[in-house]
C-alpha cells in the first residue's frame, strides 16, 4: 500500500508531478508506458478541443446549454485510465474525460447536449450510466452496480463522480455508509472544482478537506492533486485494486478548479475575479503534463500542433453531423415509457401524430 | 407604479415584505451572492444582509428541513428551490412535516413558509428542468399551491403566500419570466389565495389555464372568436385550495368546460377540475367536459420537446370541437 500512511485530514495533498511538470515524488510515480502516457495526454488535450469548440458552437446558439470541463482534464483522465474496461461508472454531467475513456462515442455525447436522449444510449460493452443531473444521486446507483457485482463473484469495480456541492447531498453520505458497511468495489471520486455554480467550497462545508468525510464511514480517504495526472492515477490504481481484491471503497477528492463556467447559462464573473481564476491557469493540469512530456523526448511542438489540428477536424466533423440530425421523432419521445406502449399511450401518440400532419400541410 | 416583468415582480415583492416584516429570511442554493440562478433574489443580500438572505449548501431536503424549524420558531422562510424538478430530496420533508406539522401539534406550532420554485417545459432544457409538478403538491392535505400568470398577480400573490399561516408551494412559470412587463404597484397588495380571476367574460364556452399556458389559450382565444363564438377564460392563479364557485358559475352560464393545462394528462390537475364540474354544474353541460394536457410521457429534451407542449394549434382545435359539439 502506497498511501496507506496518508491521512486526510490534513493539508497534505498528495502529488507527484509539481505545476512545472518536474515529479517531485518518484517513489510514487506509478508505471506507464510512454504508450500509455501518450493516450492519456491525448485524451486530455481532446477534451480540451471540445470544450473549446462547444462553448463557441453554444455562443453561436448551434446549441442549447453544456458544460465545460476547463481544467479537470486531469481529474477526470488521470482518474479512469486506472481503472479496466469492465469496470463501471456513474457520473454527473461534467466527465468528459472519462466518457471518452470509456469508450463513449463523441458524437453521442454531442447529440446528447444537441437536446437528443440518444446520445446517452451507451454502445454495446461501455458500462457507464447517462449524465446524471440530480446532484450525488448516482451516488447510490453505484453502490447498488457494485453489489450486484460481488453477489455474481464478478470483480468489477464502480467509479462514481461527484462534484463538491454534491458531498453536502443526504445521497453522498448515505452511499458512503452503505458501501462501507456492505464493503462493496466502490470508488468514490470528488471532483473538487472550489464552486458549487456560485457557492464557494469553503462556504459548502466546514470540513478542512472533503477526503476526510471518508474517516466518518470507516474507508480510507485520499486528498489529491487533481491537477496532477499521474497522482490521480497512482492514487485511483490503489484503490480499484484495493476494491478489486474485496477490500472495500475508497473515497478521493481530487483538489481541482473549474476554469470555465458551470454551464453555459452561468457568468462566473459575478461570483469570482480574475486574479483567482489566472493563479489557477498556472497550474493547468495539460500544460504540466505536457512539460513533463516534453523534458522526457516523448512529445515537441509540431506533435502539438499536428494533435490539436487532427482533434479539431474530428469535433467540427462530428457536431456537423449532430447538426444535420434534425429533431427527434415522435415514436422516439413515447417509445421508452414503458417496454410496451400502454393503450392510453397509443392513443396519445396517435393523436399527436394526426395534428402534426395537419400541421405539416 | 412600476413596470416589471414577473421575475422581477416577485424579487420586488419579496423586497417589500422584506422591508416591513423582519422575521423573513429568504434562502436557497446560489440565492445569496448571486441572487439566484435567475435572479429572483438579485440585491436582497445586500439591502437585508447575509443573515436574511443567504446561500445554503447544495441540499434540498436541509434547505426545506431547516425552513420547516425557522418558521416553527417564529421566522418566516421564502426558499428557493432551483427548478421544480429538483425538488424530490425536499419533497420528503415537504410532505411529511411542512404540510403536517399543524395537525400533528394540534396547532401549537404551525409551519408559515413559501417555497418557490420554477416550473414548466418549453425553455428548451436539460432533464429534470421542464417539469409541471402542481399535482404533486395539490394532492397533499396541509399545503397551497399557487401558479402566478403576471406579473401583478406575481406580486400580490407572492405577498399573499408570505402572509399565510400555512405553507405555500409557490410555483413559477419561468417560460413568461421575463416574456413581458406590466404595471405594477410600488407598495404592498395582495391577491387573495384560493381565488381564480376571469380573465375575459364570454357565453359559449369556458376555459380554464393557469400559469405559462394563460397566454397560449389566450391566443388560441383571439383565433377562434373571430369565427363568432364567445369564450370566458379563467385563470386559475390558486391550484389547492381550488375557487370551486368561479368555475361552476361560469360552466352554468356558458354550458361548456375546457381545461388547458401543461402537466401530463393522467391523473392531471385537468382530472380534478371536471370532476368539480361534473358535482357543480352537469344539468347544465351541452358538451363532455374536456381537458388538453401534455402526454404521459417523460419531457423529452429540446429537440423532441415539441412533441410534448399543448400548442396553440392544439388548443384551437380542441376548443373547436366542444364549441361544435
Amino acid at each position: 500500500m502506497l498511501f496507506d500512511k496518508h491521512n486526510p485530514q490534513t493539508d497534505e495533498m498528495i502529488q507527484i508531478m509539481d505545476q512545472d511538470g518536474v515529479i517531485v515524488r518518484p517513489d510514487l510515480m506509478p508505471t506507464l508506458t510512454v504508450e500509455e502516457m501518450i493516450k492519456m495526454y491525448k485524451t486530455m488535450v481532446f477534451v480540451r478541443v471540445i470544450d473549446t469548440k462547444t462553448v463557441q458552437y453554444q455562443r453561436q446558439g448551434r446549441i442549447l446549454t453544456y458544460a465545460p470541463n476547463f481544467g479537470q482534464e486531469a481529474t477526470q483522465v488521470g482518474s479512469i485510465s486506472a481503472a479496466n474496461k469492465s469496470d463501471w461508472v456513474a457520473s454527473a454531467f461534467r466527465e468528459l474525460g472519462v466518457w471518452l475513456h470509456k469508450g463513449i462515442p463523441l458524437y453521442n455525447v454531442l447529440l446528447y447536449w444537441y437536446g437528443n436522449e440518444l446520445g446517452m444510449k451507451m454502445p454495446e460493452g461501455v458500462r457507464v450510466l447517462p449524465v446524471n443531473v440530480p446532484i450525488a444521486s448516482q451516488f447510490q446507483h453505484a453502490t447498488g452496480l457494485a453489489y450486484a457485482s460481488m453477489y455474481r463473484g464478478e470483480d468489477d469495480v464502480v467509479l462514481a463522480y461527484v462534484g463538491d456541492g454534491g458531498t453536502s447531498h443526504g445521497e453522498f453520505h448515505e452511499a458512503l455508509n452503505f458501501a462501507a458497511v456492505k464493503n462493496t468495489a466502490n470508488v468514490f471520486i470528488i471532483q473538487n472544482n472550489q464552486y458549487a455554480i456560485s457557492t464557494k467550497r469553503t462556504n459548502q462545508t466546514k470540513s478542512r478537506t472533503l477526503a476526510q468525510k471518508a474517516v466518518a464511514y470507516g474507508m480510507p480517504g485520499r486528498y489529491v492533486d487533481g491537477n496532477d495526472v499521474f497522482a490521480m492515477y497512482a492514487v485511483t490504481k490503489e484503490a480499484v485494486e484495493n476494491a478489486r481484491k474485496g477490500n472495500g471503497p475508497t473515497l478521493i477528492e481530487a483538489y481541482t478548479y473549474r476554469l470555465g463556467a458551470h454551464t453555459t447559462a452561468d457568468d462566473p464573473t459575478v461570483y469570482r475575479d480574475d486574479e483567482e481564476v489566472k493563479a489557477w491557469e498556472k497550474k493547468d493540469p495539460i500544460d504540466r503534463f505536457r512539460k513533463y512530456l516534453i523534458s522526457q523526448g516523448h512529445w515537441d511542438e509540431e506533435k502539438e500542433k499536428q494533435l490539436i489540428k487532427e482533434k479539431e477536424s474530428i469535433i467540427k466533423e462530428e457536431f456537423e453531423k449532430v447538426e444535420k440530425s434534425g429533431f427527434v421523432s415522435l415514436e422516439d419521445v413515447f417509445d421508452y415509457t414503458y417496454a410496451t406502449k400502454t393503450k392510453l399511450l397509443e392513443e396519445q401518440y396517435n393523436n399527436i401524430k394526426a395534428r402534426e400532419a395537419r400541421e405539416a400541410k | 407604479m412600476l413596470v416589471l416583468n414577473l421575475i422581477e415582480a416577485i424579487t420586488d415583492a419579496l423586497d417589500v415584505e422584506m422591508g416591513l416584516d423582519d422575521s423573513i429570511v429568504v434562502f436557497g442554493e446560489d440565492v445569496g451572492f448571486e441572487g439566484g440562478v435567475f435572479r429572483a433574489t438579485k440585491g436582497l443580500q445586500k439591502k437585508y444582509g447575509e443573515k436574511r438572505c443567504f446561500d445554503t449548501v447544495l441540499a434540498e431536503a436541509s434547505i426545506i428541513g431547516s425552513g420547516i424549524g425557522m418558521a416553527i420558531n417564529g421566522l418566516k422562510p421564502v426558499v428557493e428551490l432551483q427548478f421544480s424538478g429538483f425538488m424530490f430530496p425536499g419533497y420528503n420533508q415537504i410532505v411529511t412535516h411542512a404540510a403536517r406539522m399543524r395537525n400533528r401539534s394540534r396547532g401549537a406550532y404551525t409551519v408559515p413558509m413559501v417555497i418557490r420554485m420554477p416550473y414548466g417545459a418549453g425553455v428548451r432544457a436539460l432533464e429534470h428542468h421542464s417539469e409541471s409538478l402542481e399535482v404533486l403538491f395539490a394532492h397533499i392535505a396541509g399545503l397551497k399551491v399557487v401558479i402566478p400568470s403576471t406579473p401583478y398577480d406575481a406580486k400580490g400573490l407572492m405577498i399573499a403566500a408570505i402572509r399565510d399561516p400555512d405553507p405555500v408551494i409557490f410555483l413559477e412559470p419561468k417560460r413568461i419570466y421575463r416574456a413581458f412587463k406590466q404595471e405594477v404597484p410600488e407598495d404592498d397588495y395582495v391577491i387573495p389565495i384560493g381565488k381564480a380571476k376571469i380573465l375575459k367574460e364570454g357565453n359559449d364556452l369556458t376555459v380554464v389555464s393557469w400559469g405559462a399556458m394563460v397566454r397560449d389559450v389566450q391566443n388560441a382565444i383571439a383565433i377562434i372568436e373571430k369565427e363568432g363564438f364567445s369564450i370566458e377564460h379563467i385563470d386559475l392563479r390558486t391550484i389547492s385550495p381550488i375557487d370551486r364557485e368561479t368555475i361552476i358559475e361560469s360552466v352554468k352560464k356558458t354550458g361548456r368546460f375546457v381545461v388547458v393545462h401543461e402537466a401530463a394528462q393522467s391523473f392531471g390537475p385537468g382530472a380534478e377540475l371536471i370532476t368539480i364540474v361534473n358535482e357543480g354544474a352537469f344539468l347544465y353541460l351541452e358538451a363532455p367536459p374536456t381537458r388538453i394536457a401534455s402526454p404521459d410521457i417523460i419531457v423529452p429534451l429540446p429537440k423532441g420537446e415539441h412533441h410534448y407542449l399543448v400548442n396553440k394549434n392544439t388548443i384551437k382545435d380542441e376548443l373547436e370541437k366542444v364549441l361544435k359539439y
